[in-house]
């Protein structure tokens, strides 16, 4: 069921088709919790990037020595350690940033899909795939954050990356940035692209 | 109140501050199996168990890697034993009680994974809570997290009755229904200060 | 139980031993790999912190020209070395020519999400609170983060009193916030309106806070004045 070949698929499919948030709602937590503002999805969705990355490419490379009744837990071990290391980092890089983002470096250890891509993924294909595709995954994962946290952020306070966007007149509503706005952005995000894929297959099925 | 008396930590964490609605925590089973009530309330009592368990296992390994200095291993230390604990009360409920086993047992591997019980777990280490401290705010936490996914579960059922467009089946109208209710647990902010 | 379902492989059964090898193995190497990086980082993290702390008291008492931290304990002032003990720390301040002229602390209270914590400035000249600056907070923003921005609110510490009852026990006048527009004692903390729960907590850690410390601190102010930064 999975061949070794590395095809565009094997990079496209995070990105767009199983997009790790809107199509597979995978690592909710973060997606919703540190999306308030623009810089924050982003650091969030680095920090994810690495440690998908890194995890993926060192279970595929162990992948033919751990016993599978021992893999889950050697698997969370692995990515519990690569997290630790994000978080000493960004401490190290900026307090601010690692202030905003909390407890919640630390718990990109429970993203369900991380650890659902070392054991559905990462562990059944050689090292150069499983690094391609989670790039993809993480990619994805980041593209969707920034869309979370861009909108939160223009609608919230009326700024984009800290650059003020509308003026002194704009009427910031402060509820985008509040925990419902994290719900709302995602439902509003999901109704769009089930509304065009639903307009798409209309357009499919009345020109066949 | 005083921040530190059990009261406020339990009902902070119940409302004010519940896990899933202010906190994202634990999102995936909300959106997941949050679909009927009769499910919905095992899975949130199942959901406190484990809460308690992890958070008397963290309680004991942040004092210990205190007195060790080795602070630094606290994020894989946690994990480790947290998932070998539910796992090991996993066993013991399948051998001695088969009953209980099939009702809450079958949540219990999906809930290890829950980032509410590993955030639980940092929380109370983050806010210094004392053994007792940290056992009501993981009482507090569990139940609002049943709270939340009852709450959803219901709300979702009498809206499998309505007639809704195609586009909102699944998981968009969960989530503006939580982004309501979190609108709503917003007013319990504050409570007690 | 879900091996053989998700791989599609009957399963072979490893010896415990590897199990354990297998396991521990990674433990150590995982463990080791962390202790690097904390060990690499831990210098860089530190300084951070250091600057964070420096930048803050220089707000807090900005025409002090350096400060050194002392650590307050059991009736003992010591000055601070880089395992602080369970004692109260604060910085103390001096100016050019190294005379003592006010002293920094950091403080906390419950507020409407989480605790805030801030860190105030207290000149000895005037006997009051000259600066407060918010350090970590969880409140709402847009509403209880106004207390960092509102000119209003920060005003309130252009001189907020904070004297030393004359038998050295606690503070004259306990601090209290009031509701916006009624302050009329110049140890009155002017809440914003909208934000009156968190401008309560900062005003309850101002309380707390110095009404501890600064009784104490005025025992050994003699001691703080013959040192030297």
């Amino acid at each position: 069921m999975l061949d070794d070949k590395i095809t565009s698929h094997t990079f496209w499919e995070g990105v767009w088709e199983n997009n790790p948030v809107f199509v597979m709602l995978l690592g909710m937590c973060p997606v919703l919790a540190v999306t308030n503002s623009t810089i924050n999805a982003l650091a969030m969705g680095l920090a994810t990037l690495f440690v998908l990355l890194s995890s993926s490419l060192l279970v595929s490379l162990i992948r033919n020595w751990i016993p599978k009744q021992t893999r889950i837990a050697v698997f969370i071990i692995i990515i519990a350690t690569f997290v630790t290391v994000v978080d000493y980092v960004i401490q190290a890089i900026s307090l601010d940033l690692y202030n905003a983002l909390g407890a919640f470096i630390q718990l990109i250890v429970a993203n369900c899909m991380i650890l659902g891509r070392a054991e559905a993924y990462a562990s059944k294909v050689p090292p150069a795939k499983a690094l391609i595709n989670a790039l993809g995954m993480g990619l994805g994962f980041t593209i969707a954050l920034l869309c979370l946290g861009s909108v939160r952020e223009i609608l919230g306070s009326g700024t984009l990356l800290g650059f003020d966007l509308f003026g002194e007149n704009y009427q910031q509503w402060i509820v985008m940035i509040l925990p419902p706005g994290g719900f709302f952005v995602l439902g509003g995000w999901l109704l769009l692209f089930e509304w065009l894929r639903e307009r798409k297959e209309q357009q499919e099925a009345t020109s066949e | 109140m005083e921040p530190s008396s059990l009261n406020f930590i339990f009902f902070n964490a119940f409302l004010a501050n519940n896990f899933v609605l202010a906190l994202f925590l634990g999102l995936c089973p909300f959106l997941g199996v949050s679909g009927k009530l009769d499910t919905a309330f095992p899975m949130g009592v199942a959901t406190m168990f484990v809460m308690l368990i992890s958070s008397v296992c963290a309680f004991f390994i942040n004092q210990v890697l205190v007195a060790y200095g080795i602070e630094y291993l606290r994020l894989i230390s946690y994990i480790a034993v947290i998932a070998s604990a539910v796992q090991l009360v996993e066993m013991i409920l399948k051998k001695f009680s088969p009953g209980l086993f099939r009702s809450l047992g079958i949540f219990l591997p999906l809930i290890t994974t829950n980032c509410a019980i590993l955030g639980l777990a940092l929380f109370q280490t983050f806010k210094e809570y004392n053994f007792l401290q940290s056992m009501v705010y993981a009482l507090g936490a569990g139940a609002g997290f049943t709270l939340a996914i009852l709450l959803i579960a219901g709300l979702r059922e009498r809206l499998d009755l309505a007639s809704l467009p195609s586009i909102t089946q699944g998981a968009a109208l969960s989530l503006m229904i939580g982004g309501l209710l979190s609108l709503s647990f917003m007013g319990f902010a504050g409570l007690g200060s | 139980m879900t091996d053989t379902q998700t791989t599609g492989q009957p399963l072979e059964k490893p010896s415990s031993l590897r199990m354990i090898v297998s396991l521990t193995l990674v433990s150590v190497l995982s463990g080791m790999a962390v202790v690097m990086v904390y060990l690499y980082t831990r210098p860089i993290i530190d300084e951070n912190k250091r600057l964070a702390i420096e930048a803050a008291v220089l707000t807090v008492i900005p025409d002090s020209a350096g400060f050194v931290p002392f650590e307050l304990e059991d009736n003992t002032l010591r000055p601070a070395t880089d395992s602080p003990g369970k004692g109260q720390l604060f910085y103390a301040g001096y100016d050019q020519q190294g005379q003592l002229i006010g002293l920094a602390a950091p403080a906390n209270a419950q507020g409407y999400a989480d605790k805030v914590y801030i860190i105030y400035g207290y000149r000895f000249d005037c006997e009051c609170i000259t600066g407060v600056k918010v350090i970590k907070h969880a409140e709402t923003p847009g509403l209880g983060d106004k207390v960092i921005t509102d000119k209003d609110f920060v005003a309130n510490f252009d001189a907020l009193d904070a004297r030393v009852a004359a038998d050295g026990s606690a503070l004259r006048n306990r601090i209290v916030t009031v509701k916006h527009g009624t302050k009329s004692n110049p140890w009155e903390v002017d809440a914003i309106s909208g934000a009156t729960i968190t401008s309560r907590a900062i005003g309850r850690a101002l309380d707390i806070g110095a009404g501890l410390l600064l009784p104490q601190v005025m025992k050994f102010r003699q001691q703080l004045e013959d040192h030297q930064p």
